[in-house]
């Protein structure tokens, strides 16, 4: 059986595109300080140490958790680093909660981070493989085909993409730790952006950032003790399909679907649009938020654009999504994921500042990736199961 | 109190070089795991693997091999850029509070691809040590120098552990020369390359999976700080700690698998876990036959498991670790149900 597990702290760094003033151990430490700070424990009371990341070679740093065994204060401890593409951050906070939820520890602390600026992410995605031909595109190259099909199918009007563009910027002002602050977004400045990757511009993608983000997930036990509210966990799944095959809907994945009906049935949800107060959704190309609400359940099939256009997704909408600004404003990669699943929490203890929605009781945070097919969800609330 | 999980099933493919990549090895290894247990594909509740780039030289080297699994319709799944072992550890962790009974776990690596020894340069702090160029040999030299000086275990011991593994006669052996002092070849498992596949089965339901399951009474793993001069490597508190959690002592071991990718490693690991001198160690060759990088340690406990399964022991702790000089180590107490 299941306990009970919540998240008593939370740690970001400021997320900015170049932190030479750290190290990698600097930077991990911050954000694990900080969440440390929140819970107002030490090094000495966390039971294990769980890392998430994506591919070794953004850093250089082969296998980076023996490095930073030190910094993040797992000496004597168990330590494990997760690895499952752009979902990592959301997939390495499932496997800490798991340590939780099966008994096993009391106080896990979870770090995901991603130090771009290390070396050139565009690159370390578009290897030459023997006998393949190189896409050398990077992800914006992969994915704006989808986008285009998403376009085609549900006969959004081009602008969608721009307004999500500006709304998550918007919300990023109200972020102390978002790495984009652009006071003077607007519809007018995305649309004279760069075109990168048809329909994808430069104001439509994310950055690329050095940042952190830590978590300290707690037994039931252990949470009746914190000094802050917790973040109950009601609910988490992961979902995995094959990157190619004829007939696969790389647009709106089965796997998404799946896990979100996994995850939605543990929290007991039947209507996640009226049910959830926020949602924290992995949005790293503009139209991808639309997609999502539809892969999600928030929206019908071809419907999702709607609710971006109406305003619904917006900070004072019906149901906002990505109120911290979201991948569109910092995209550490192997963080975004636990950055999503942090700031959902932040909204349920009541803690995300300006940017928090009033009164949000349930929250989910997603995370994406590979080629669309790998999903990491989970849904916090304000209330202990 | 823990739920009772067994290893149902182990399969595993150790060649000095694959030819083929990833996928056409895997495969076949995975569907012989699970028609070992008795199970198809959509059995498995969970399924994790374990494996890392840096051997390939390419970044998501686990996506594609999740082909070999058939992840359609879409599984629940998960992957540590860590040896397999850490991947069980996982799964078994996901079978204590789940409501899943089955659990798939593999591992691949081709450590043949490069001059392994360099490649795990890369692990090293990139900013005061990695720049220095000391490979992965030189360190486990360093480590064999710290045991020999605390008189610890000799050269004829370290030859003696190689002669039990790959053969060889100590005499001759020890009138080699040195490949890094005090380390002779004997004392250097070989870089291979390996697929290994764990079927992991809660409850009553292993028993159908398996007629001698191998139950997981123990399992545990800690990590050491990074810096060698930090560590008194002539000694192990990682393995000590793993150990003690996992029972090790708790009753006589007849098999142990340690993953010692050097000769003196065995000494110190086996020293660490208190191991008596009725325990076999390493029956199976162990990483001193044969060292297949990210899958060595899942390979260990594979074959204690094996050796449970096939009535050679009844009781069998299995050894993994990470990291330069023994840094990161998990530690698994398996018993047969009379064990």
């Amino acid at each position: 059986m299941a306990e009970r597990c919540a998240v008593i702290g939370i740690g970001q760094t400021k997320h900015t595109a170049k932190r030479d003033d750290v190290s990698i151990p600097g930077l991990v430490r911050e954000a694990a300080m900080r969440a440390l700070d929140d819970a107002e424990l030490t090094w000495r009371d966390i039971d294990a140490v769980v890392i998430g990341k994506a591919p070794d070679m953004f850093e250089g740093v082969m296998m980076p958790e023996l490095l930073l065994a030190d910094a993040l204060g797992a000496v004597g401890k168990p330590m494990m680093r997760v690895h499952t593409a752009g979902s990592v951050g959301g997939s390495t906070a499932i496997v800490a909660a798991h340590l939780v939820q099966a008994g096993i520890h009391q106080r896990v602390l979870t770090v995901a981070f991603e130090k771009q600026s290390e070396s050139d992410a565009m690159w370390a995605l578009s290897p030459k493989y023997p006998f393949q031909p190189p896409l050398v595109a990077g992800a914006g190259g992969f994915f704006a085909p989808l986008i285009r099909a998403y376009i085609r199918r549900s006969g959004a009007p081009d602008d969608v993409g721009m307004r999500v563009a500006v709304k998550d910027r918007l919300n990023a002002l109200k972020n102390p730790y978002a790495h984009l602050h652009m006071a003077d977004i607007s519809m007018d400045s995305v649309r004279a952006s760069p075109m990168l990757w048809d329909p994808v511009r430069y104001l439509e993608t994310c950055p690329s950032s050095d940042g952190a983000c830590a978590l300290v997930l707690a037994s039931d036990e252990a949470a009746k003790r914190s000094p802050r509210a917790p973040a109950w966990v009601r609910g988490t799944a992961v979902r995995s399909e094959p990157t190619h095959f004829a007939g696969r809907n790389q647009v709106d994945p089965r796997a998404g679907r799946e896990c979100a009906a996994d995850v939605y049935k543990q929290a007991g949800i039947t209507d996640p649009r009226k049910q959830l107060d926020a949602a924290e959704i992995y949005v790293p190309f503009s139209w991808f938020e639309p997609m999502w609400l539809e892969n999600l359940g928030f929206a019908a099939d071809g419907e999702g654009w709607k609710m971006t256009v109406e305003g619904a997704t917006a900070l004072d909408g019906d149901m906002p999504v990505n109120p911290s600004g979201g991948v569109l404003s910092t995209n550490p990669i192997g963080a975004s994921g636990m950055i999503r699943f942090a700031e959902a929490a932040l909204q349920v203890r009541g803690m995300a500042g300006e940017h928090q929605v009033p009164g949000a009781k349930l929250a989910m945070g997603h995370a994406y990736g590979g080629a669309s097919q790998f999903f990491a969800m989970w849904v916090v609330g304000s209330e202990r199961p | 109190m823990p739920r009772d999980v067994a290893i149902a099933s182990f399969a595993s493919l150790v060649e000095p070089r694959f030819d083929g990549d990833e996928v056409e090895v895997l495969a076949p290894v995975i569907g012989e795991a699970l028609r070992a247990a008795r199970l198809e594909r959509r059995d498995v509740g969970f399924t994790v693997s374990g494996s890392c780039d840096y051997l390939g030289g390419r970044p998501f080297s686990f996506v594609m091999a999740l082909d070999a699994v058939g992840a359609w319709p879409p599984i629940r799944e998960s992957h540590v850029e860590m040896d397999g072992a850490w991947a069980l550890y996982e799964a078994w962790v996901a079978l204590q509070h789940g409501d899943i009974d089955v659990a798939l776990v593999y591992a691949f690596g081709r450590s043949t691809q490069g001059n392994l020894y360099e490649v795990l340069s890369a692990q090293l702090d990139p900013y005061t040590v990695a720049p220095l160029g000391i490979d992965a040999r030189s360190m486990a030299a360093l480590q064999a120098r710290a045991m020999l000086d605390a008189k610890r275990c000799t050269e004829r011991d370290m030859a003696a552990v190689a002669a039990r593994s790959r053969g060889g006669d100590v005499e001759a052996l020890l009138a080699a020369p040195y490949v890094a002092s005090p380390l002779r070849a004997h004392d250097c498992g070989p870089a291979y390359d390996a697929v290994a596949a764990v079927v992991l089965v809660a409850g009553d339901r292993a028993k159908q999976c398996c007629d001698r399951p191998a139950w997981i009474r123990g399992i545990d793993h800690r990590i050491e700080p990074h810096a060698l001069g930090t560590r008194d490597l002539a000694r192990s508190p990682s393995v000590e700690l793993a150990g003690e959690r996992a029972g090790v002592r708790k009753a006589p071991v007849d098999v142990a698998e340690i993953d010692a990718p050097f000769s003196h490693q065995e000494i110190l690991v086996r020293s660490a876990l208190g191991l008596g001198p009725t325990t076999r160690v390493n029956p199976s060759g162990g990483s001193l036959a044969a060292w297949p990088y990210i899958v060595s340690g899942l390979l260990r406990l594979g074959e204690a498991a094996r050796a449970i399964h096939t009535g050679k022991a009844r009781r069998a702790v299995a050894h993994a670790t990470s990291g330069p000089c023994l840094q990161q180590n998990l530690v698994c107490v398996m018993e047969a149900s009379d064990g």
